[in-house]
């Protein structure tokens, strides 16, 4: 068993894990955050998503005792209080989700590259980048639109008509 | 309608939960005392366990306990059922073999549940089961239907000489061999409908917990219709009685179908945790999934389409084998057999059919119904045969249709179903417009000059939804009724509990349902709370499934508000002194027609409770119960419009329009049902272009990851255009059809049309990966 530290949401955390420990299940096992989800044993899903150190991260792909020292945010940290993160907002608005289960993970991969893009995302580079995300509700369609909507980027001819 | 009535759209109540991280699924549960499941699974798809010897295993760290089939067998709990009987065309009933929820004796197909350890952690307990020492003598395999039909083929189970589950047939041979014989030309193709795994992004899991105390167990599961669930388990599984047992299926993360089943680890959770004295926990990975959730399609079938010399159909005959796989899975038989064959008319006047399908073991995971389940079956063989026929005739594909569409209701099929209402050429000519067919022939000149090569395919499906009339379902053989029940609670403060035995997971049932509240008494939808998926909350439901919530859930919620208002209106018209006919509720307010008398929404209710000034003779209370079994299936149908781009290098497809032009009666909330569009749109491209399941041919997997099984990602897919036209439904109050599984149906031949098309060679299979589509462009075998 090693100690593990993190910031997780900005609060102090510490837990005692084995060291295969992977980062989501200390998340979810130790610290009771369950809106991170396991959709996948490959890393190729993306449901399980948060940002360490500010950067996107699959938490299926990374040891709970790597992140230690680190600033994990999750999907829980995002909103300011009551007040959705704009990102958060978009998938309502837009209808992003369904079955809600890659949704955080979808979230957090979305609020990423809008921190690197900006207003100049496009629909194919949208597309591109969910290359790690997979959901099986939406068909990607309102997810496309609502991380362009957040990000300020203009619609594509074909949302537009919509 | 209202703000946020019928056809109104209204963002969903449920998304918050969802976007904050605060959905509530099974695997996070936990409750005191719980300890971890792991299965011990067939690394074989076909061998005798000749030994189990747990020593080892009992011996690893952690380890409360290691189960096996004989001990489940020694409990009295009992195989897994099939729940729809089909006779053979012969008259002899299905040929069923036996399916325990550990295996004992044999194994039949890799990943097969034959043994469980618990312990304190997830790895402790997969430690453990890797450490389960057991002995097989390895039995020859089979995979593939055609070749488990064969003299000399491996034998699975020995209730099934042949393999052979059932040899079935709808239709008249004669009428339809008699069509044939006058015919003009005659269209004949083999159709392969790939095997597909359904992977909702949520793995199934179950929570058993048995309380000694109580003597009462509870079920915490993945499941799309909990209620059933309690049933098949207390009825048919003996794991407790159902008052005894309580099913809960919380928040679940989609389910296509593969949710529908009682699966053998439930029913282990459950009985495990009685076995050792705590809560037991099991949460499927995705690998497993693979293994054990059941698969969908799977058919190859001949057909052949007869038409006379000015181009009307005059017969359709098809021949299908269905492989189900290794054991026969809960709805199983009525996949591609009632919900298969009875399609096979499609949108056209078709005077005669036959159709005889033989189902079929292999040693591969059971196959079930999957979104659509036997309705894309029957799509695939008509529009791929329609297309194939309108190009040896030399005649478009739209006017081939137009001359066949059926354009009379009601009109009676030969194979069963009674189409009530619709308007075929309606969703073909907005699926046209939409798509600019007209303009295709310059935009593939266009592609041409870039060196791509263009086709357009289309797709006219019709389905059979609302499942079902339960007297017509049970003369079909199905074990059950499928009505569906509703309960309206109003509090004394005038909000409302809707209590559904329909299931929500991911269709947002939370948000329509509550629509109907608001179309009905004006009230906003956050004074509705729609409560489903507890057994010991709502009393009794079928699920959710078919695409059946909105025309058979959602009718039994209207009649039991059509209750809720007659009561209130005669409280209202007793306290106002009014005549009950003049009584009319809206806006949140109950007044007298043409007056200024008036009562608010929630002083009705109190005074329900209050009970200080009823009229005489009534009940105290505002709570009121329906249950609704609908009058036939519904048919939505629809024109589905597909242009593809193929690179003749590479063979690579790029789907660069996709239209849908669905006609699903009334909407109630049109941004979720475009939504439930878009992704069966997704699912049917998947089917069409990527998802292929391939066993070797020793019967292991070797797609039973997202490394090797190609789900649809976002850069596979365009935007969609999609859009509605509308008759009504004259089956239910609501006029309603349904929309969950359309997208499903319609899409698939649309692709492949659209891809054959663009390559100028119709043999082509499903998925149509670079590969097949470089080979069939340039002819090569």
């Amino acid at each position: 068993m090693t100690d593990v530290s993190m910031t997780v949401n900005g609060r102090e955390m510490k837990g005692s894990v084995e060291d295969r420990t992977l980062l989501v299940q200390f998340l979810r096992d130790n610290l009771g955050l369950t809106g991170t989800h396991v959709g996948c044993d490959t890393s190729q899903c993306g449901a399980c998503v948060v940002h360490v150190d500010g950067k996107a991260v699959k938490s299926c792909t990374m040891l709970a005792v790597q992140a230690s020292g680190a600033s994990v945010t999750t999907i829980e940290g995002i909103a300011n209080g009551v007040e959705l993160h704009p990102v958060q907002a978009a998938f309502r608005e837009h209808h992003g989700l369904q079955c809600g289960f890659c949704t955080p993970g979808m979230i957090m991969t979305a609020v990423d590259m809008i921190n690197r893009h900006g207003s100049s995302l496009d629909e194919k580079t949208v597309r591109e980048e969910l290359d790690g995300n997979i959901c099986r509700c939406t068909g990607y369609h309102n997810i496309v639109k609502a991380i362009l909507s957040a990000a300020g980027a203009a619609q594509t001819p074909a949302m537009a008509a919509e | 309608m209202g703000v946020e009535g019928i056809g109104a759209k209204v963002l969903r109540k449920e998304d918050r939960r969802f976007i904050t991280g605060r959905g509530r699924y099974v695997d996070d549960m936990s409750v005191p005392g719980m300890k971890y499941a792991a299965f011990v699974r067939s690394p074989h798809a076909h061998a005798r366990i000749t030994g189990i010897d747990k020593s080892a295993a009992e011996a690893m760290p952690g380890v409360i306990g290691v189960l096996d089939g004989k001990q489940l067998q020694g409990d009295g709990i009992g195989n897994l059922i099939c729940g729809w009987a089909v006779s053979s065309k012969d008259g002899t009933p299905m040929k069923m073999g036996a399916y325990p929820a550990l295996a004992s004796e044999v194994v039949r197909y890799v990943g097969q549940p034959l043994a469980v350890v618990v312990a304190e952690t997830r790895a402790q307990a997969r430690d453990a089961a890797d450490a389960l020492a057991v002995e097989y003598e390895e039995l020859p395999v089979v995979t593939k239907a055609v070749d488990a039909l064969k003299d000399g083929a491996p034998q699975l189970h020995p209730e099934a000489p042949g393999n052979l589950i059932f040899d079935w047939e709808l239709g008249d041979r004669s009428a339809t061999d008699a069509a044939f014989a006058k015919a003009a030309h005659v269209t004949k193709i083999h159709i392969h409908n790939n095997r597909l795994v359904p992977n909702p992004m949520e793995p199934r899991a179950a929570l058993g917990h048995y309380d000694m105390a109580e003597d009462h167990y509870t079920c915490w599961t993945t499941s799309q219709n909990p209620h059933v669930a309690r049933l098949v388990m207390s009825a048919f599984y003996n794991v407790a009685p159902e008052h005894k047992l309580r099913v809960i299926a919380p928040d679940v993360g989609g389910g296509f179908g593969s949710k529908i089943y009682i699966y053998p680890e439930e029913i282990v959770c459950l009985w495990a945790s009685k076995r050792t004295g705590v809560p037991v926990k099991w949460t499927s990975d995705r690998t497993e999934a693979f293994l054990t959730d059941a698969h969908g399609r799977d058919h190859e079938t001949e057909v052949e389409l007869a038409l006379d010399a000015d181009n009307k159909i005059l017969g359709l005959k098809v021949e299908t084998t269905a492989n189900l796989g290794a054991y026969m899975s809960l709805f199983s038989s009525s996949v591609p057999t009632y919900l298969y064959a009875t399609l096979l008319s499609g949108q056209y006047d078709i005077p005669a059919i036959h159709a005889n399908v033989k189902a079929v073991y292999t040693n591969t995971v059971p196959v079930d119904a999957y979104r659509g389940a036997g309705r894309p079956e029957a799509t695939f063989v008509v529009e791929r045969t329609m297309e194939t026929a309108a190009r040896e005739l030399g005649i478009s594909p739209a006017e081939l249709r137009r001359k066949n569409f059926i354009r009379s209701f009601p009109h009676q099929t030969p194979v069963i179903m009674a189409y009530d209402a619709g308007d075929f050429e309606a969703c073909l000519n907005a699926g046209m417009e939409a798509a600019d067919v007209a303009g295709f022939e310059g935009r593939r000149a266009e592609a041409k000059s870039r060196g791509k090569l263009r086709g357009l395919g289309m797709s006219c499906y019709i389905e059979a939804c609302g499942i079902a009339p339960s007297k017509a379902v049970g003369s079909l053989g199905a074990g059950v009724g499928l009505w569906e029940s509703a309960e309206v609670r109003v509090n004394p403060v005038g909000t409302i509990e809707i209590l559904t035995g329909s299931h929500s997971h991911g269709q947002g049932h939370e948000t329509t349902f509550s629509q109907l509240v608001a179309e009905r008494f004006g009230l906003p939808v956050d004074n509705v709370q729609v409560i489903h998926g507890d057994t010991d909350k709502v009393q009794f439901g079928m699920g959710t499934y078919g695409s059946r919530s909105g025309a058979v859930g959602m009718s039994a919620i209207v009649k039991a508000l059509d209750k809720v208002e007659a009561k209130a209106k005669k409280i209202a018209a007793h306290v106002l002194e009014a005549d009950e006919g003049d009584i009319v509720i809206e806006n949140g307010e109950v007044k007298v027609a043409g007056t200024d008398k008036k009562l608010g929404w929630h002083e009705v209710c109190l005074g329900a409770y209050t009970a200080h000034n009823l009229p005489d003779g009534m009940e105290p209370g505002l709570k009121e119960g329906a249950f609704y079994d609908p009058t036939n299936f519904t048919f939505p149908a629809g024109c589905y419009i597909c242009e593809v781009e193929v690179d003749p290098e590479t063979g690579t497809t790029e789907v660069v329009q996709f239209v849908a032009a669905d006609d699903f009666g009334r909407v109630i909330n049109p941004m979720i049902v475009e939504g439930q569009v878009h992704g069966g749109i997704a699912q049917g491209i998947g089917q069409a272009l990527l998802e292929g399941t391939h066993y070797d041919d020793s019967g292991q997997l070797i797609t039973a990851s997202y490394m090797d099984y190609a789900m649809p990602r976002a850069w596979d897919l365009p935007m969609f255009k999609v859009s509605t036209t509308e008759t009504l439904c004259p089956g239910n109050p609501l006029g309603m059809k349904g929309c969950g599984e359309a997208g499903a149906i319609g899409s698939p031949p649309a692709v492949i049309n659209a891809i054959t098309d663009a390559i100028g060679n119709n043999d082509l299979t499903m998925p149509a990966t670079p590969e097949k589509v470089w080979k069939a462009l340039n002819a090569v075998e």
